[in-house]
């Protein structure tokens, strides 16, 4: 009889399994079974909470497959996600498309848009792709406001709500399985994505773009989809923003908010999909923790009072993105990583 | 002269003093470049800062405008120095991306931390010069753009005397041009790096003062650093008479559209223009005119 005390990996369909282990699909299993019966018995604010979550992993997801997988950066996530919720704002409210169809266009006219700027930013790198990126949120960030006849300019716009079979979803735990579906299906596809030949190019460009290159990887091809498919998510995730807000403002999709997802991605850790979900739900709830440590100190110091705001959560942002770049590079994933290997070795830890 | 060409010497005046700005913005992220292979994505916030700090000294403490100025450069190089020891030290050999990352979570840090302390106010500077403009055969500036000029080229002068005979002058560009070299020369690059902080973040308070002058001041005063992205691309990340180069001719281009393009097309167009040239720039020639050219195929 053989005894094994670990998985054994015998080929490399067996490294690449969706689902490494029995016992991950149990427990994925029973975690959706809590995530889908949690409006019986959840808190709405919970609920509103993780609705916020879903949206942020979908677009952490977009940003980490061009800058965790394929090495891209990009600054310019923001406005992809405000192309999305635009196009989804746009044929919902003034031309009555269902929803559906509307997230549909949303990915794909952000993906269209992200084909044309991946094509001028095959040539840069570093630096200069950093810069190039940034200018294209900053004149999208124009054309929103100037634009108005379309977009509504500073008025901002509304979005018409989702009905499903005639009946509307108006409110958050209603929208939350409509969030949730789409999430799961987005992870199950970026994760089949990056084990298959694409991802493995993805990584190869990342890597090292010459090697990669001598070894038969069609750089341009593959840059440029690297480019589409985040912009593909990125208007999905918008999608999904302007059905739960109901209104959309040029304002919502500022440089800030890319520098949120980065934020997100770097926490999480670059280049894992588990990464980008923790990411993403942990910078949801830094707020929340923030406000939580703002209402104990009052108890203690009476003094501070009144002084909390919402420019404490975006310093905590940039605080936790030196941080971790400077003492975890590996983001919260590899603090798991380490976690579990760390049980899985008991009591021979080190 | 007829009133069309007096029309465009006007345009080009005050475009030559807008450019005048983005060349002292492009000069302190360019010496960072150069020297570290760092683009600075903080610096802006360093030019509001710098700007909050000179008014905040003028206005609510009655200092002089020579000797807030001199207290705000004084600031502005002790943040250069610690930036650079306790942010960017810790990055040294890591990839560019995470560098490049470090200082935008520096820049939001920055940017709220001066928004909880400053507030959210416009400020009007109490502007030392003169309000009425001078003419000039028959072309109106104010006394602060003809400043802002006047200042800029010093701070150029002072820079080329500087790199050219000064030791530390030498070592930062030895440095520049190969680290390992200029460390096997004896030289502390670290002190170096934190020179080239320093020095970069004494331009930006300059820029930073210089604008406090010509707009209001506020937290929005970060967002004129990215303005002056088209400039450094323009000029190539690296070279400094590149960035003084390309922020003249941005601005004078961006006054030109602004000029005569405005009232045709309606408005908005001059704010996005330098970000055209610079889509176009980095499309036909992505190193700039003077930058250090790496070639590769894609």
């Amino acid at each position: 009889m053989v005894i094994r005390s670990k998985t054994f990996r015998e080929s490399y369909y067996e490294d690449i399994k969706l689902f490494q282990t029995v016992w991950i699909r149990v427990w994925i299993f029973l975690f959706l079974i809590l995530l889908a019966t949690l409006p019986l018995w959840g808190n709405p604010y919970v609920i509103y909470l993780i609705n916020l979550s879903c949206i942020a992993v979908v677009a952490a997801l977009g940003l980490n497959l061009l800058i965790g997988y394929t090495g891209q950066i990009s600054l310019a996530h923001a406005a992809f996600i405000a192309i999305g919720a635009y196009t989804t704002a746009i044929l919902s409210s003034k031309v009555g498309l269902p929803f559906w169809a509307c997230l549909f266009a949303s990915g794909g006219v952000a993906a269209a848009i992200g084909f044309g700027l991946g094509i001028p930013c095959l040539r840069l790198k570093g630096l200069y792709l950093a810069m190039a990126t940034m200018s294209f949120g900053v004149v999208l960030e124009n054309v929103l406001i100037t634009w108005d006849k379309l977009t509504g300019g500073v008025r901002g716009i509304n979005v018409a709500k989702i009905s499903l079979f005639g009946y509307p979803l108006d409110s958050d735990s209603k929208i939350y399985y409509f969030l949730l579906v789409i999430t799961v299906l987005v992870i199950l596809g970026i994760k089949n994505l990056v084990r298959t030949r694409v991802g493995r190019a993805f990584i190869a460009i990342r890597d090292r773009d010459i090697a990669a290159e001598v070894m038969g990887v069609n750089i341009t091809a593959y840059k440029v989809m690297a480019f589409t498919i985040s912009s593909f998510v990125a208007g999905i995730a918008g999608g999904m923003y302007g059905y739960t807000m109901g209104y959309i403002h040029p304002e919502h999709f500022t440089l800030l908010l890319s520098i949120q997802y980065l934020a997100m991605i770097i926490v999480g850790g670059l280049g894992t999909i588990l990464g980008s979900i923790f990411g993403a739900v942990f910078i949801i709830l830094v707020p929340e923790l923030i406000k939580g440590i703002a209402r104990f100190s009052e108890l203690l110091i009476p003094a501070l009072k009144g002084k909390y705001n919402e420019e404490w959560n975006i310093a905590a942002f940039g605080l936790l993105i030196m941080i971790f770049l400077i003492f975890e590079a590996g983001g919260l994933h590899g603090i798991w990583g380490r976690i579990k290997t760390s049980f899985k070795n008991w009591p021979y830890t080190y | 002269m007829t009133s069309g060409f007096l029309y465009f010497m006007q345009l080009f005046a005050s475009g030559i003093a807008v450019g005048c700005l983005y060349a002292l913005i492009a000069l302190g992220f360019v010496l960072i470049i150069k020297a570290t292979d760092i683009l600075n994505f903080a610096h802006g916030e360093i030019i509001m800062i710098s700007a909050m700090i000179c008014y905040f000294l003028m206005a609510k403490y009655q200092f002089s405008f020579l000797t807030a100025v001199l207290i705000t450069i004084v600031i502005a190089a002790l943040m250069g120095v610690l930036t650079e020891r306790l942010v960017l030290r810790p990055m040294l050999g890591e990839p560019i991306f995470a560098v490049v990352m470090i200082t935008i979570g520096l820049s939001i840090f920055l940017r709220s931390l001066a928004g909880i302390t400053f507030g959210h106010d416009n400020y009007v500077f109490p502007s030392p010069f003169p309000k009425e403009p001078i003419h000039l055969a028959g072309i109106t500036l104010s006394m602060t753009q003809i400043w802002v000029m006047v200042s800029t080229a010093l701070l150029v002068i002072i820079f080329f005397i500087f790199f050219k005979y000064s030791r530390m002058g030498l070592a930062m560009r030895g440095t520049a041009d190969d680290q390992e070299t200029a460390l096997l020369m004896g030289i502390s690059t670290k002190r170096v790096f934190a020179m080239v902080w320093g020095i970069a973040f004494v331009t930006a308070a300059i820029a930073g003062i210089s604008l406090a002058n010509v707009m209001v001041v506020n937290i929005g005063l970060t967002f004129t650093a990215i303005s002056a992205f088209p400039a450094i691309i323009l000029g190539g990340l690296e070279s400094i008479p590149g960035a003084i180069i390309g922020g003249l001719v941005i601005g004078v281009i961006e006054n030109l559209v602004g000029g005569y393009l405005d009232q045709a097309i309606g408005g908005g167009v001059k704010d996005v223009t330098p970000f055209v040239v610079l889509f176009l720039i980095l499309m036909i020639k992505p190193y700039g005119l003077f930058g250090k050219e790496e070639i590769e195929r894609v």
